[in-house]
């Protein structure tokens, strides 16, 4: 029933390997991202002209950089982003490489993402608060993080998954995971049970972050528990 | 004491200038409440935002105890607004916290110890009937409920000013009154000076010393609630009074008469009297009554007969009673 590389790469745990590999570069790659993309996400909310700290000028350079690598497709900003790969982590091949490469590409994508949900917290909440002579810092650890922190899950669940799609294509230019195994074992040795399962097991992964985050935000959020 | 000096507030939009507010001259002196009335776009809110400073006004000066607050930096203004509560239409309180921690951010703010925060989150939510709520969250409570946990968030700090936006607007008219008595306790047993902004004459009947009514930009009249009340200068002072008198006294018809009545003549059947008197009849477009400071107050608005005899007849016998009377133009 499988091809006989199917149950090769099984028995010596290349896909099991594949799984892993998949699984830690999305996380790590996803947990880099918001350590850029959450203050730049802050920064572009509390800059805009209705924010609680209106720059209009640094808003709209910051606005512009974001924009510039949203509106690059991620399969030539990761070849563009090759040498800047072999700048910060030595390498321009393997893992190391194409988390850097992960993370410039997801970071303007996670910005945008949280300054959204910051965008819902409730203006006359954060006017309360200001009302309350409560400096801006204080704000945006009392009240903007706070009030938005469902909406922040539900958006890093989202982040998450576009990284998870983003690593496989990675494997174009020497990544690896599953998506790598899809396409040298399956693709190029005609292999479709190797793809398929590649498919398969990806389609697992993506449900298990959506389902536990989904459960996270719900969990936290205080607005519907009657 | 809060005063306002001749206060303006001009909002550019690329194109053209707004006039939010004009010309405001106001004194709330300590211990009163104050309300502050007009029809919706008045410019209250603006007002109200004057006096800590949420907005700022682009001309005029805002004295806090004969402090500019204007000239306040930064950091003095933020320690300011610790001494002056305030409360909203919609409430506004951190959903993601519980009733107790809502109460306790303002301290956590100004930097007041965890245990000592939590104790006096508890008082006041004792004052304000929630304690046993405390571990609720706002998506959980009334509306009024809510309010009362917005009242005790608000007076955390120990303010000695609450400003209080449209505070009951959102609220039922049981609700509302219930509401009311709670602020006016407070500003009884705590000698809290309380500002109130509303559209509903009731609010100011039930609970205010002194009222302003605002009207386009401006202040039309200024005084205590029961003269303004029983004398009202203004045309949108008499509309806010009577809010249905005017498009039914709109009719064409013959001349109107607005007759008061304090106490001492509210008890007599002053019409009747008058009616029988005269031996001719009268409309009445509409008719109140009030407590004010534990005084009953009457308010009528009368359309006297189309005929000119008969409508000289009544204001003669109106001049000779000792009834106070104002026609109506």
């Amino acid at each position: 029933m499988f091809s006989e590389m199917f149950l090769k790469l099984w028995d010596n745990g290349l896909i099991q390997l594949g799984v892993w590999e998949t699984v830690y570069m999305t996380v790590l790659s996803t947990a880099l991202s918001y350590c850029i993309g959450l203050p730049l996400g802050v920064i572009l909310n509390i800059t805009d002209k209705e924010g609680i700290q209106p720059l209009p000028l640094l808003n709209r350079i910051l606005g512009l950089i974001v924009n510039f690598f949203r509106s690059i497709p991620f399969i030539i900003l990761m070849v563009a982003m090759l040498p800047v790969a072999k700048l910060i982590v030595g390498v321009s091949l393997g893992n190391k490489a194409m988390i850097v490469m992960l993370v410039i590409a997801a970071s303007p994508y996670v910005a945008r993402m949280v300054e959204s949900s910051l965008k819902e917290v409730d203006a006359g909440v954060i006017e309360a608060a200001q009302s309350m002579g409560t400096n801006n810092l204080q704000i945006v650890w009392k009240v903007l993080l706070p009030e938005a922190k469902p909406s922040l899950i539900t958006g890093a669940v989202i982040s998450m998954v576009t990284i998870l799609g983003y690593s496989a294509m990675a494997a174009t230019i020497g990544g690896t995971g599953l998506g790598q195994i899809a396409i040298s074992y399956g693709h190029q040795r005609f292999n479709p049970d190797v793809t398929w399962c590649c498919v398969f097991l990806t389609v697992i992964i993506v449900q298990i972050i959506q389902e536990a985050g989904n459960r996270i935000a719900r969990r936290t959020d205080k607005r519907y528990r009657a | 004491m809060i005063e306002l000096r001749s206060l303006g507030k001009t909002y550019h939009t690329s194109d053209k200038e707004i006039v939010a507010l004009e010309d405001i001259d106001l004194t709330i002196r300590d211990g009163e409440i104050y309300g502050i009335i007009g029809l919706s776009g008045a410019g209250k809110s603006t007002l109200v935002r004057c006096i800590n400073l949420l907005e700022r006004p682009t001309s005029g000066q805002v004295l806090i105890d004969g402090k500019d607050i204007l000239a306040l930096s930064r950091k003095e203004l933020l320690n300011l607004r610790q001494s002056i509560g305030m409360i909203f239409q919609g409430f506004n309180l951190l959903e993601q916290r519980d009733v107790l921690h809502n109460v306790t951010f303002p301290l956590e703010v100004s930097g007041v110890k965890r245990d000592e925060a939590k104790e006096r989150a508890m008082e006041l939510l004792e004052l304000v009937g929630l304690r046993d709520r405390a571990g609720s969250y706002p998506s959980q409570l009334s509306g009024g409920q809510k309010q009362r946990v917005a009242i005790a968030r608000a007076l955390a700090t120990k303010p000695k000013y609450l400003l209080c936006d449209e505070a009951t607007s959102a609220l039922d008219p049981n609700t509302t009154r219930s509401i009311l008595e709670l602020l006016a306790t407070i500003n009884e047993t705590m000698g809290v000076t309380i500002v109130i902004i509303t559209h509903e004459m009731k609010v100011i009947d039930q609970i205010c010393d002194r009222v302003a009514v605002l009207d386009n930009s401006r202040i039309a009249e200024e005084g205590k609630v029961s003269e303004v009340f029983t004398n009202p200068r203004s045309a949108i002072a008499r509309e806010l009074i009577l809010p249905d008198s005017r498009s039914d006294a709109m009719e064409p018809g013959g001349r109107r008469v607005r007759l008061t009545f304090r106490s001492e003549h509210s008890q007599e059947p002053v019409l009747s009297r008058m009616i029988l008197d005269c031996g001719c009849p009268v409309n009445i477009l509409y008719a109140n009554m009030k407590e004010l400071d534990s005084e009953t107050y009457g308010q009528m608005l009368l359309e006297l007969p189309s005929s000119e005899r008969d409508s000289e007849k009544i204001i003669a016998w109106l001049k000779s009673s000792p009834i106070e009377w104002q026609e109506e133009v």
